[in-house]
């Protein structure tokens, strides 16, 4: 690793109205190094990177770059000086190629026209000289967003950037994907550019980071190489106490059943079938979870079992009761909670106060409502107890939910789901975008839950959460469930073939077995994840023979590199991408 | 004071209130340009608007059919709509009441309430039509409220001369006695003004206008699916018949402020080539009141008291009637683009120390 310091902030402090969010901030990154900060949900990373990036100003504090003292004014001006933020919200306009989003603002001219000959060119060295296969000419609306993440990355690069800021990068990737960039990112690091990552997730830094600066409450509390430290001890200096990882629970003693599904179909908004005759049942005092790789009906599933969506045929039965296509409100009566996905689109408005937010799926019936009016004093009353119960931190309970934080708006959803005494609960991704006091939280309640004899359904793209929680594991492939694992016989690696379609008893040949042993190179086979949108292209054929395989991975069929090379069109293609032993 | 704002006002009262002021300042600069004396002008206006009893009387004519279209579009903004056919609302309010006003005869006492009751059908029906195509087909509002406006109108224009035309003129036969809004009685006390009973179902209707939102169940599903419909529908609230109620009730305030009109104004529906103009107004109204029933009814005053002093400011400074309008849209323009007020505000209010780096205004308590 090379010793000289590209960024380094002495100082740094910014308060906003009523905080302080950075307080006198020491960071220190090395050229060539990939720098984790990590932190809890507000705990100042964001708005240190947001000052290196020039999108606010310091009111304290010097910033040097490549040991250049600098004033950053600007986005511009971090760009001249050569630092590109790949930011968690992806900034692409939809309808335009890939080309297209990486040059703009920065085209190559031709008199008055664009170059496209030499963007392309220019486009094309970069994307091999990184590993970040893409290709060029499909919309931004067509490929997937671990795809688009490549292209924000291009984007920065192509503007010149030796220093790249990713925030909260994973937060929308899939396992698969995760590990995709994971290999970027180290390959990225190889080429001697200099890395921040921005991230909660403590998995992602010991996989991938070289050094460490932990920050909380604004504060930075150690800096440390990687190697050096344990998961345990980066999360107690997260949270500021010990955490614990493994989630304690005693073994589940499962009784009736509570939800039957069988042959389930149902259609998305295009017409596509997303569920393609699907059964499963669910027991009390279980966690069932269901894993599968994004978009093979997961989300469609729980749409129909809460009444979201219409189911085109099948039969769903809640103890017994009948309830497909019910309205929302009948399906709930029949003692089912639901915690959504997106919690702010889904789960809570944001603009009504938390009491209000807590009786939103029963404050019609007393003694919320009595004779068609509201019961104000009593749906206060009712708040105060769960907030205490809960510990939701909220100045009352007349506070908007929209002033909470991430993991205090998942308290009340999960505080209003629980308290409505549900047979069956359902969570989908309950954990998404949480610090990990609030994961711990999250997970103890539903471990409660079923304690307490209730059926529990749990659907996450976290693998590691389904393995933790579950008694049960469904996976879910193309709108089916293609094998339900106990998950104190089955691993990762079983469970990633299920959900890429392959089937554990007849392995597919190398491409699988590098797809399990992450750390030995096996980065580069993750083509797992890609959908339809695997294949190779071109000179891909010697990047499979090093055990990609990702064709028939995805295609779930099996082959050989040869046919993932013949895939064409999509070009991606993870030929060397994860080398790095 | 700032405390009596807000209390008077709701947490969003600073900005309105800010943001009237900046218009009128505004306003004067331009008078300066011109070489007109803005405080004569203004000077003028108010005592336009409030000199004497008929003027008054004259002004809170003007002010209360803004009430109810203001009410009407902030009702629809709540449910997450935006009414841009208050007009056409106004309009099939107006006229329902002139049929039943024209071609009825009954009582005072059963007469007027008839009135009103198939005005506020008519309107909240001409609503419904916006609500029902918004929730079986999807088409949004704002499309088919401008449509129906014109509907609106050229069947109105319809229904009075095929059935109520007075011969030879180009209006409907005077109203019965017995459905009028007016009286001798009051209007003898404001010097024969055209002020009439409409005011007073307008501050009605704006009470249960509040009362409906904040304090009933009902209310409670409006106000969630404005606010967020996706999770209304995750909660079990029936988005698409909220969105027809919503619009029925919308229609109502309009329906009502045209009956009003007719019944206490007028005695008569014209046939008319052009809107009146109340319901676009309705939404000026709405906006400046933040949506809320004390901000309309305010927001109409300020509209309504602009709008009839402004030919005071013409006999007495000399300005011309067209610049009320300059300053009723540099409030509107304020009003709508609130970040720059608060920007405006929270400067002031630093420079003067009132706040030391905790703004308890954007703190949201």
């Amino acid at each position: 690793m090379q010793s000289g310091i590209a960024v380094e902030m002495r100082g740094i402090t910014k308060r906003f109205p009523g905080i302080v969010a950075n307080d006198h901030i020491d960071l220190q990154v090395r050229k060539g190094e990939i720098h984790a900060l990590l932190g809890e949900n507000g705990a100042g990373k964001t708005t240190l990177m947001n000052i290196l990036f020039g999108l606010y100003q310091p009111d304290e504090g010097e910033i040097f770059i490549h040991g250049r003292k600098v004033g950053i004014t600007g986005p511009q001006k971090a760009i001249e000086l050569g630092i590109g933020m790949i930011h968690q919200h992806f900034m692409l306009v939809e309808p335009y190629t890939v080309l297209q989003n990486i040059i703009l603002g920065a085209e190559p001219r031709k008199g008055v026209m664009i170059d496209y000959r030499e963007a392309l060119a220019r486009v094309r060295e970069l994307s091999a000289k990184y590993g970040l296969h893409v290709d060029p000419h499909r919309t931004i609306r067509e490929i997937s967003v671990g795809m688009q993440q490549r292209v924000e990355i291009l984007k920065t690069l192509y503007r010149g950037a030796d220093i790249l800021i990713f925030d909260e990068p994973t937060a929308v990737l899939t396992p698969q994907e995760i590990r995709e960039l994971m290999a970027i990112m180290r390959r990225l690091a190889g080429e001697g550019k200099t890395i921040i990552l921005i991230t909660h997730k403590l998995k992602e830094i010991m996989a991938v980071g070289d050094r460490v600066t932990v920050i909380r409450r604004g504060r930075v509390v150690d800096s440390l190489p990687v190697r050096d430290t344990s998961p345990e001890e980066l999360a107690s200096m997260m949270v500021g106490r010990k955490v614990s990882f493994v989630v304690a629970k005693q073994e589940a003693r499962p009784g009736e059943t509570i939800l039957e599904i069988e042959n389930l179909t149902a259609y998305d908004e295009r017409g596509v079938q997303v569920l393609k005759g699907l059964s499963l049942d669910v027991r009390k005092g279980e966690i069932l979870g269901i894993a599968g790789v994004e978009g093979n009906g997961q989300r469609e599933l729980i749409e129909v079992l809460t009444g979201l969506r219409k189911a085109a045929s099948g039969e769903i039965r809640l103890r017994g009761r009948p309830v497909r296509n019910e309205s929302p409100r009948r399906i709930a009566e029949s003692k089912m909670g639901f915690i959504p996905e997106d919690r702010q689109k889904r789960g809570l408005v944001l603009d009504f106060s938390v009491g209000e937010n807590l009786v939103l799926k029963n404050y019609y019936a007393p003694p919320f409502s009595r004779r068609g009016l509201l019961k104000y004093d009593r749906i206060f009353d009712h708040a105060a107890g769960l907030i205490g119960e809960y510990d939701i931190r909220t100045p009352d309970e007349k506070t908007p939910a929209r002033a909470l934080s991430g993991g205090n708006q998942q308290k009340v959803i999960v505080a209003r789901e629980v308290a409505g005494d549900p047979d069956l609960l359902i969570a989908t991704q309950p954990t998404r975008g949480l610090d990990v006091g609030a994961i711990e939280f999250i997970h103890r309640k539903l471990i409660e839950q079923r304690d307490s004899g209730k059926a529990v359904l749990l659907h996450s793209l976290e693998l590691d959460e389904i393995l933790n929680l579950s008694d049960r594991i469904a996976v879910m492939y193309e709108g089916r469930i293609v094998g339900v694992l106990d998950p104190r016989e089955t691993d990762e690696q079983e469970i990633g073939l299920l959900m890429s379609g392959g089937r554990a008893a007849e392995g597919v040949g190398n491409g699988d077995e590098a797809s399990g042993h992450v750390g030995d190179g096996g980065e580069a086979s993750e083509g797992v994840g890609n959908g339809g949108e695997a294949s190779g292209e071109g000179g891909n054929g010697d990047g499979a023979s090093e055990g990609v395989g990702n064709g028939e991975e995805t295609s779930g069929g099996v082959g050989d590199g040869d046919d993932a090379a013949e895939g064409g069109g999509a070009g991606h293609h993870l030929g060397g991408s994860g080398v790095r032993a | 004071m700032n405390g009596l704002v807000r209390r008077l006002f709701g947490e969003s009262a600073l900005i309105p209130v800010a943001s009237v002021a900046i218009g009128l300042l505004l306003g004067a600069v331009i008078m300066l340009a011109g070489s007109y004396n803005p405080i004569l002008a203004y000077g003028s206006l108010f005592s336009r608007a409030f000199g004497d009893m008929y003027n008054l009387g004259e002004t809170i004519r003007q002010i209360t059919p803004y009430i109810f279209t203001g009410l009407s579009v902030a009702f629809a903004f709540r449910s997450g709509l935006f009414n841009i056919g208050a007009e056409g609302q106004f309009i099939m309010g107006a006229v329902a009441a002139a049929a039943v006003g024209v071609l009825i005869e009954l009582p005072w006492y059963t007469h007027v309430p008839l009135a009103l009751i198939a005005s506020a059908l008519a309107g909240g029906l001409w609503g419904a039509i916006v609500g029902w195509l918004k929730a079986a087909r999807g088409v949004h509002e704002v499309i088919t409220t401008i449509m129906l406006n014109w509907i609106a109108l050229h069947l109105a224009n319809y229904i009075v001369r095929s059935a109520l035309l007075e011969k030879g003129m180009a209006r409907s036969r005077y109203i019965h006695e017995s459905a009028w809004l007016s009286n001798p009685d009051l209007t003898g006390l404001f010097d024969n003004a055209r002020i009439h009973y409409g005011i007073l179902i307008a501050l009605v209707l704006a009470a249960l206008f509040r009362f409906l939102l904040w304090k009933t169940k009902q209310g409670f599903e409006f106000r969630a699916v404005g606010f967020n419909p996706d999770a209304s529908e995750y909660a079990g609230i029936n988005v698409k018949s909220t969105f027809v109620k919503a619009m029925f009730i919308s229609g109502l305030f309009a329906g009502v402020g045209g009956a009003c009109e007719v019944l206490g104004v007028f005695h008569y529906q014209t046939v008319s080539s052009a809107f009146p103009g109340y319901g676009l107004m309705g939404i000026a109204v709405a906006l400046i009141g933040r949506n809320s029933a004390v901000g309309v009814v305010l927001g109409a005053v300020l509209i309504g008291v602009l709008t009839y002093g402004a030919s005071g400011m013409k006999f007495g400074a000399g300005v011309p009637e067209e610049l009320i309008h300059v300053v009723i849209a540099l409030v509107i323009f304020f009003v709508a683009a609130s970040g720059i007020v608060e920007w405006m505000v929270r400067r002031f209010r630093n420079r003067n120390g009132v706040v030391h780096g905790h703004d308890d205004a954007s703190g949201g308590r």
